[in-house]
Order: structure tokens, then C-alpha cells, then sequence
């Protein structure tokens, strides 16, 4: 019989596995047109709203959303918050702000960074613009777009937020008819 | 369970998706949107809206991508928000649990899915990750090798012969290629020509081992009072039972399937005609061992469909086997038949329901 020895608290076994990702079809596509400068979302056929990115299915209704659309660079701010810790491997250094942002011609929000801005006076309803990488550096990735800087444009009311048209505030009389 | 006292079950809708080698770009909604569109469509519902309770079978080692099955209810229509639930398992689990729901009395109606993509990754290894983990994991013992081990143990005992094993295999590829429009391998191959064939992982064949495929697949249940309401065909669940076995290989007789003996007993796979039995046997030697478990004679007939030889979509092929025999329920073709599922090396786990017409 062997004596009881310590407890074997760990033992070291890695594990690797190889895979082959696709993002999926309908993430393939917008990540194509995201290598060449531009958004494009899907329209859902029945609630008609625009998802950016898109998955290729509306999660409300559980349709698939065929209909491509292009939306702007330009986009509204739906929420933000102001990060003060440092998060380990980010080489982004605090305070920095990650925003909720509905580009004008979509209906969802996704979420990117803002910069060249002053944080305390970034609020709800602000106008943002896409400030994009060199194009020789464009990749099939959202961090094309480096961040979101505020534009000198009025502020958007919250009961618009995530109903501007394509043209944003350049066509603002077509806002109440483009809403869903 | 069986049926005495308990709320009859019945399954009005079943969709499969094509058995194919590689899905390309699709993502886990790409594949399940079709099938669970066309389940809810063959009766008339529109969403997930339209069931009471939505339960879902999947891996994310399959695809190596972490929480899949959350994107998954992207297919849904899951605002309003819905009552869902998902199983790490094969859906025949999902199942199972879709009708402990209704029993319990919190739902009449439940749509069921199981989705795989197995292609991104190298699927044999992948499941060696399911094995014990301080043991077996870390040695990457990969399934086809511990199949190869319990077929071996079969023909040096004399259980079932090399003949016996490819037999499996030809009428899997002749029945799908008669009855399967969705399946991956398919066509009409000769015992002979396949015993010419080289051994791949000894004693084992390339072609005694189920090809790897991409899909998913969706079913509707309800109660019985439920279909007759949506005045839609159906066919009853009369029970179902599943029992598992050790996870030490070493404990078990693998030349037997004890956990189905126990099942098929439970769930009174004897006591009327066998017209239709579908079963998960990854592996032909294992469709063997499934038949005699289950006490089938000849004039059952065995996988129509071509079985999990003809095409496995890991996680929706058990749900898949009793899709197959409630299908033929539902079109009249057959009174009673039962289906399997199994899940776990050398047929650890396994489920069997037993399927009656109205």
C-alpha cells in the first residue's frame, strides 16, 4: 500500500484543436464590403429594420434578411461609457470610451470606440463620424475603422435615435417617413 | 416513462436538412433557420412565437466556436422574449427534455432542433475530448480507434463477422440511395467489392464508419389534444427511456449494449410489431450489437433511411432517427416503430422511443 501523499491539486494537460472558422455567410458578406470602405446591413422583409453587422437573420421576427443595404459612416451615439481600468492585452490606454452607435440607414446599434473627443462631453444623441485606417490597410475587420469622432452636427432627440435615414441629417425632412 | 396516466405526446412535424461533407461559410443560424422554418411551416406556425417551450441540441467543440448555440436562437423569432433551453447532448435529449416540460404541465407544444458542423474541425479528435478527463482526454484517444477496439473484440469472440459488418454498410448505401434524397453516401455497393477494400483504423473499414457531414434538424411536438386542436396528422410518442454506462471502458462488455437492453425493456420495444426501426450506429459492427439489444428479428426493417452510415450529423442525428419513423407514422406508411440515439464512445449512452400511430 502506498502512503497518502499530498493532495494533487493540478495537473497540466494541453489540449489543442484545430479548426477552420467561417464567420458565416451573411458575416462573409459584410465583411467583404467592410474591406472595401463600406457598411452594408440587411433589412429584415418583415420589420423591415437594418441590422449592421449582420447575422443573416432578423432575431426578432427569425426570418432571413436577403436585402442588402448601405448605410453611412456617419451615425448617432445610443449610449457610452467611460472606461477607467486598464484591460489586460489591451494596448489601449484608459480613460477611453466605448460607445453604442446606430450608423444613419440601420436601426441596431453596434459597438465601436470613440476618440478625438472630449470624454466629458460626449453625451446620448451626439453625431459621430467613422475614421477609418490608411486603405492600404484594410482588412476584413471592424478595427478598419480606428474609431468614431463627434461631428459638428445638431444632436439627435432619443425618440429618433435609431430611425435616421442613409442621409442623416442632410434629408431631414424624409426622418418620420423612413421609421419603421 | 411510460404512457400510463401521463399526458399522450404526439410529434406533428419533422424537417432534416441535407447530410453534406462541408456546410461552407454557413454559420449555426444559416443552417437552422431552413429547418426550423420548414417544421413550424408544415403546420401552419410562423416562429418560435408560436410553440410554448423551444429546447435545442449542440457542441461548440464541434464548430470550435464558444456559445454557438446562444447565436443560434438568432433563428427564432425570440422577441418576445421565449422559454428556451439547450442541451450539450444530441437533440434526442432536447426531446427528451421538451416532453418532461409538458408533462410537468408548463407546456402543450415544443419545438425541437439539433445542429452540427463538425467539418471545421477534426472531428475523431475532437471527441476524445468528451472522455475522462484526467486519463483518457489527454491521450487524444480518438473514437474510430475505441470502435475499432469493441469491433475487434467482436470478431475474436465470433459475435458478428467481417461479412456481417459490410452487409450493415451495403444496405445502408442501397436504402438511401432508395429512400434518402438527403443523404451524404449513398448508391449500391456489393458485400464482396466492400470486403476488398483496405482496413483503415483495423479491423475497421473506411466505409464501416459514418461519413462526417453538416445540418441540422427540427421537429414539432404538442399533446395529443394539442394536434387534434391544430387538426394536423401525428404520431404518438408511446415512451421513451434512456440509460448510460461507466465511463471506464475497461468496466464494460462492449460486445453488448446493456444500457439499450435496459431501454428497450423500459420503454416495451417487445410488446407489439417492430415495423420500422431506425438506429444510431455510427459504426456497422454497432448496428449489430443495436439489433440483437433490441431483440429485432428479420421482419424489421432496419434503418430505411440508410441510417447514420448514409450521413451523421452530430447532435440532430438521434433526433433525426426518430424524425425518420415518425415521418412514416405520420404518412401511414407504418403502425409502430421505434427509433434510437446514442451518444459517447463504443455506444455509452443511448435512448430508445418507442412510436405508435393514433
Amino acid at each position: 500500500m502506498s502512503e497518502q501523499r499530498e493532495p494533487v491539486t493540478a495537473i497540466e494537460t494541453p489540449i489543442y484543436l484545430k479548426y477552420n472558422f467561417t464567420a458565416g455567410e451573411a458575416t462573409s458578406r459584410f465583411l467583404s464590403q467592410v474591406k472595401e470602405g463600406r457598411l452594408v446591413g440587411q433589412r429584415c422583409p418583415s420589420c423591415h429594420n437594418v441590422y449592421v453587422p449582420p447575422r443573416g437573420s432578423c432575431a426578432s421576427c427569425g426570418i432571413p434578411t436577403s436585402e442588402e443595404v448601405a448605410v453611412s459612416d456617419k451615425g448617432t451615439v445610443e449610449s457610452f461609457t467611460i472606461v477607467w481600468i486598464p484591460i489586460p492585452n489591451n494596448p489601449i490606454q484608459p480613460p477611453y470610451i466605448i460607445a453604442n452607435l446606430i450608423p444613419d440607414g440601420a436601426n441596431m446599434s453596434f459597438i465601436h470606440l470613440m476618440s478625438d473627443c472630449v470624454n466629458e462631453d460626449v453625451h446620448i444623441g451626439q453625431r459621430v463620424q467613422a475614421v477609418w485606417k490608411e486603405r492600404e490597410d484594410w482588412d476584413y475587420g471592424m478595427d478598419n475603422i480606428q474609431y468614431f469622432t463627434p461631428i459638428d452636427e445638431p444632436d439627435v432627440p432619443i425618440e429618433r435615435i435609431g430611425h435616421m435615414p442613409v442621409e442623416g441629417w442632410g434629408n431631414a425632412d424624409s426622418v418620420e417617413g423612413e421609421q419603421p | 416513462m411510460s404512457a400510463t396516466d401521463m399526458t399522450e405526446i404526439a410529434i406533428v412535424s419533422f424537417a432534416q436538412t441535407n447530410c453534406v461533407g462541408d456546410a461552407g461559410a454557413a454559420n449555426e443560424v444559416e443552417l437552422i433557420m431552413p429547418v426550423v422554418s420548414e417544421a413550424l411551416g408544415k403546420i401552419g406556425l410562423k416562429n418560435a412565437q408560436d410553440v410554448d417551450f423551444t429546447c435545442s441540441g449542440s457542441c461548440d467543440y464541434q464548430q470550435g466556436a464558444a456559445f454557438a448555440f446562444v447565436f443560434g436562437v438568432d433563428a427564432l423569432g425570440a422577441v418576445p422574449p421565449i422559454k428556451e433551453s439547450h442541451v450539450e447532448m444530441d437533440a434526442a435529449w432536447a426531446l427528451y427534455e421538451s416532453i418532461l416540460k409538458i408533462r410537468m404541465g408548463q407546456a402543450e407544444s415544443a419545438l425541437v432542433y439539433g445542429f452540427g458542423k463538425s467539418s471545421p474541425g477534426e472531428l475523431p479528435i475532437v471527441l476524445s475530448q468528451q472522455l475522462d478527463p484526467y486519463y483518457l482526454a489527454p491521450l487524444f484517444v480518438d473514437n474510430v480507434s475505441l470502435a475499432a477496439m469493441q469491433a475487434r473484440q467482436m470478431l475474436e469472440q465470433g459475435v458478428c463477422s467481417e461479412a456481417e459488418m459490410a452487409e450493415v454498410v451495403s444496405n445502408s448505401r442501397r436504402n438511401a440511395a432508395a429512400n434518402n434524397p438527403r443523404a451524404q453516401l449513398s448508391g449500391d455497393v456489393s458485400i464482396e467489392d466492400l470486403l476488398k477494400e483496405d482496413q483503415w483504423l483495423a479491423p475497421l473499414r473506411k466505409h464501416d464508419c459514418c461519413p462526417i457531414s453538416d445540418g441540422a434538424s427540427a421537429m414539432v411536438i404538442c399533446t395529443v389534444e394539442k394536434a387534434k386542436e391544430w387538426g394536423v396528422p401525428y404520431a404518438v410518442i408511446r415512451s421513451i427511456d434512456h440509460r448510460i454506462e461507466t465511463h471506464n471502458l475497461g468496466a464494460r462488455d462492449l460486445t453488448r449494449s446493456v444500457s439499450t437492453e435496459k431501454a428497450a425493456a423500459a420503454t416495451g420495444v417487445g410488446d407489439g410489431p417492430v415495423e420500422v426501426a431506425e438506429l444510431y450506429a455510427p459504426f456497422s459492427h454497432q448496428e449489430l450489437i443495436l439489433k440483437r439489444a433490441l431483440g429485432l428479428g428479420d421482419d424489421t426493417s432496419i434503418n430505411p433511411s440508410g441510417g447514420v452510415l448514409a450521413g451523421n450529423l452530430m447532435m440532430a442525428s438521434g433526433l433525426s432517427r426518430i424524425g425518420e419513423v415518425a415521418q412514416r407514422i405520420i404518412d401511414g406508411s407504418i403502425q409502430r416503430g421505434i427509433a434510437h440515439a446514442t451518444s459517447g464512445p463504443c455506444l455509452q449512452h443511448n435512448l430508445v422511443t418507442v412510436l405508435e400511430a393514433a
